[in-house]
């Protein structure tokens, strides 16, 4: 199976808007939405069933019990993430607590219990021969980035034959991002021509980088700053990044989303563009196999 | 010489785990006593880290080898810390995978991919 | 006053409004960037005399000589960010969170600490504003410890502005960034995403009984979903940004609309009198 993932670095860039238009010019069976924290991708591949769902166990939370609590105040001292609060009682910051157990280990009188804690929800939706997995992480939780990994082993269980997958991923550089990328053959940028654009552009490059992932990149809304558009492209010119595509700036194309259509379910010059960004997108991903098969 | 695989089942007919890291069970065969015992992998249910606890216990339970389709890399450093040598499993039964390691017929693991870095944190 | 400006969906104008609001505001202000991971507000205010500071967290270092094999630390962790080979501890430090645990727990002193840096902070000024940027290492996983960092020292007296500008989403990064806030001011935009994700800061906002309003961005002559949901939920709408090309512009190309625009200048010096009394507290 090959992975393809919609990455951005900056938010609101487009890559929700993309990946939906890609899911549907390729007709993949198997796609996922890893942005755990704000999932959009099911709002437009809406299914027509119910998806199964399970209960996602993070990491567990401390409690303390009052009845044996003497107050030393050793938990508050020794947790490294501000998660002890003293308030009449010795009570956890659920939020804040990462149940690393420290506050276990040191409590004189076994006050302190780890105990599992609910940190989100896997949705599984598997009708017509496709799988489409996501999750909804609960508010307050961290162990996104394990989340995501959940999302996309759920996908792999899935759906075991299909050869391409396509996963929706979210803003940012860090945990959750780090998380989706693994076993990705190529990762796609949508990147927005502006000074912020830019910017985020090139840290969400060298994250993919550090870990070794092939990276291209699309410039969506381009024509809002041709400048910047410009600069984009010598950027990945120098770094021998491809660009497989321009989108422009569409209001037809925020019509069809707003009404949960993708914006290839119409004729709209965003649409057009992206059916060319998708067949090079496509091109990228199978020279790829076709170098791989010539080595062996 | 004893040799570890992941299983789904507790028997030797069945296939090896597509998964090391969250493989239900292992199975530690001693090559010498012709013994068999299977263990349950601690590691499954882990909220991360799963490969480095699962490679853990393959050394805790003093194996030599260990047969396998596939091994992140953080798990891949605690085995070759331990002197623990990989080989790939062929899409076959238990069984029929030690035969093959012991006429030398399964190659070398080499291909190790990236953790499934789960961090777990924020 | 400390005013965080979050929006849950990326792209809606957090860093717009929270790096005007400061540029406009009468007395000297602080701008704080908690998105950490991928920072703007120092790109429109370009800070002189930077004074950068690395963040690190402490990550275990083990002393073989000193171990005696109890693998207590091992046993301990509850990341697996320890395996027992040999005859000592290996550390994965990727995995590690940095809880402290092992060196508590290890009986003969054989796990010290080391820092590892994974960002850091930048301060500097910009005309009146204090401009402090957090930026976090790419290929690290958390930017809470930085967060955490921006926001000590943070002004709460009474004469001092501070705004806040959050990461997208409403996780634990966008948890830490409103928890010293006094007044929360969602960014939201007239989209279907815009709104799904404005549900979810709503939600937060609630959670953590902060006082908060609305302002929404890009707003055009047609039915606009987020007001409809702000005016259904009683969330207060502060005020509309109108879509404009030329603000897209502006921001575009990194300037600061409030400081380039007689207009601008005028609309945000007016948001901020807004909120400043919503918030219920004059600077």
């Amino acid at each position: 199976m090959k992975q393809l993932l919609i990455l951005s670095g900056k938010g609101g860039t487009g890559k929700t808007t993309v990946a939906s238009a890609l899911i549907k010019l390729s007709n993949a069976k198997a796609y996922a939405d890893c942005d755990v924290d704000a999932p959009n991708l099911h709002l437009i591949m809406a299914a027509k069933t119910d998806p199964e769902r399970r209960d996602y166990y993070g990491l567990p939370k401390a409690k303390i019990d009052p009845k044996r609590c003497t107050a030393c105040d050793r938990c508050r001292e020794s947790c490294r993430f501000e998660a002890i609060i003293k308030d009449q009682d010795y009570k956890v910051d659920a939020f804040a607590c990462e149940g690393c157990g420290v506050c276990v280990a040191v409590c004189p009188v076994n006050a302190v219990t780890l105990n599992p804690a609910v940190a989100g929800e896997l949705m599984l939706h598997t009708d017509k021969n496709r799988v489409f997995s996501t999750a909804q992480l609960k508010m307050g939780s961290g162990n996104s980035g394990l989340l995501v990994s959940e999302v996309k082993k759920q996908l792999k269980t899935a759906a075991v034959q299909t050869e391409l997958a396509i996963i929706d991923g979210s803003p940012g550089i860090g945990c959750p991002v780090i998380a989706s990328l693994s076993g990705v053959d190529l990762v796609l940028i949508i990147a927005e021509p502006s000074v912020s654009g830019l910017s985020d552009l090139e840290r969400i490059i060298k994250t993919a980088g550090t870990f070794q992932i092939k990276t291209a990149v699309c410039i969506n809304k381009y024509d809002t700053n041709r400048r910047k558009t410009a600069q984009i492209e010598d950027y990945c010119r120098e770094n021998e990044i491809p660009v497989v595509g321009h989108i422009p700036f569409d209001p037809l194309a925020v019509e069809a989303i707003n009404n949960g259509k993708t914006i290839v379910d119409l004729e709209c010059p965003a649409g057009e563009a992206t059916r060319r960004v998708f067949a090079r997108t496509l091109d990228l991903l199978l020279m790829d196999s076709q170098n791989s098969a010539d080595a062996d | 010489m004893k040799v570890a695989i992941p299983v789904e089942e507790k028997t030797m007919t069945g296939k090896v785990c597509p998964s090391f890291g969250r493989a239900p069970y292992f199975l530690i065969y001693d090559q010498d006593t012709k013994e068999a015992s299977f263990v349950d992998n601690s590691a499954a249910d882990s909220a991360g880290g799963a490969g480095i606890k699962a490679a853990q216990m393959i050394v805790d339970n003093k194996a030599d080898v260990l047969l396998t389709p596939r091994c992140g890399e953080n798990a891949a450093g605690v085995l070759q810390a331990a002197g623990v040598k990989m080989y790939k499993t062929m899409d076959e039964s238990v069984a029929d995978n030690i035969k093959a390691w012991s006429e030398g017929k399964l190659s070398s693991l080499t291909e190790i991919h990236p953790g499934l870095h789960h961090h777990g944190g924020k | 006053m400390r005013v965080a400006v979050l929006s849950g969906k990326g792209g809606t104008g957090k860093t717009l409004v929270a790096v005007n609001l400061a540029a406009v505001a009468p007395t000297p202000a602080l701008y704080i960037d908690c998105d950490v991971e991928e920072p703007n507000g120092h790109l429109f205010f370009k800070p002189e005399n930077v004074r950068k500071t690395e963040i690190g967290i402490k990550i275990p270092v083990v002393h073989g000589d000193k171990c005696t094999g109890c693998r207590q630390c091992v046993d301990f962790c509850q990341f697996n960010a320890l395996a027992y080979i040999k005859d000592h501890p290996l550390v994965f430090e990727e995995i590690c969170h940095s809880c402290g645990g092992c060196v508590l727990i290890c009986p003969g002193s054989a796990l010290t600490e080391k820092e590892k840096v994974i960002g850091e902070v930048q301060m500097g000024r910009s005309g009146r504003v204090t401009v402090k940027t957090g930026i976090l290492n790419p290929g690290e996983a958390s930017g809470i410890p930085i967060i955490k960092q921006l926001l000590t020292a943070c002004p709460a007296e009474a004469g001092h502005l501070t705004f806040i500008d959050c990461p997208p989403g409403s996780a634990c990064p966008v948890m830490e960034s409103i928890k010293e806030a006094d007044y929360c001011l969602l960014v939201a935009e007239p989209t279907l995403f815009g709104v799904h994700n404005l549900k979810m800061v709503y939600e937060l906002v609630k959670l953590f009984n902060k006082p908060f309003g609305a302002i929404l961005n890009k707003c055009l002559d047609k039915a606009n979903p987020a007001e409809e949901f702000c005016i259904d939920q009683g969330i207060p709408i502060l005020d509309r940004i109108p879509f404009d090309q030329e603000l897209g512009r502006l921001n575009g190309d990194g300037l600061i609309a409030a400081r380039e625009s007689e207009h601008y200048q005028e609309f945000f010096a007016a948001l901020l009198a807004t909120v400043l009394k919503e918030a219920g507290g004059a600077p």
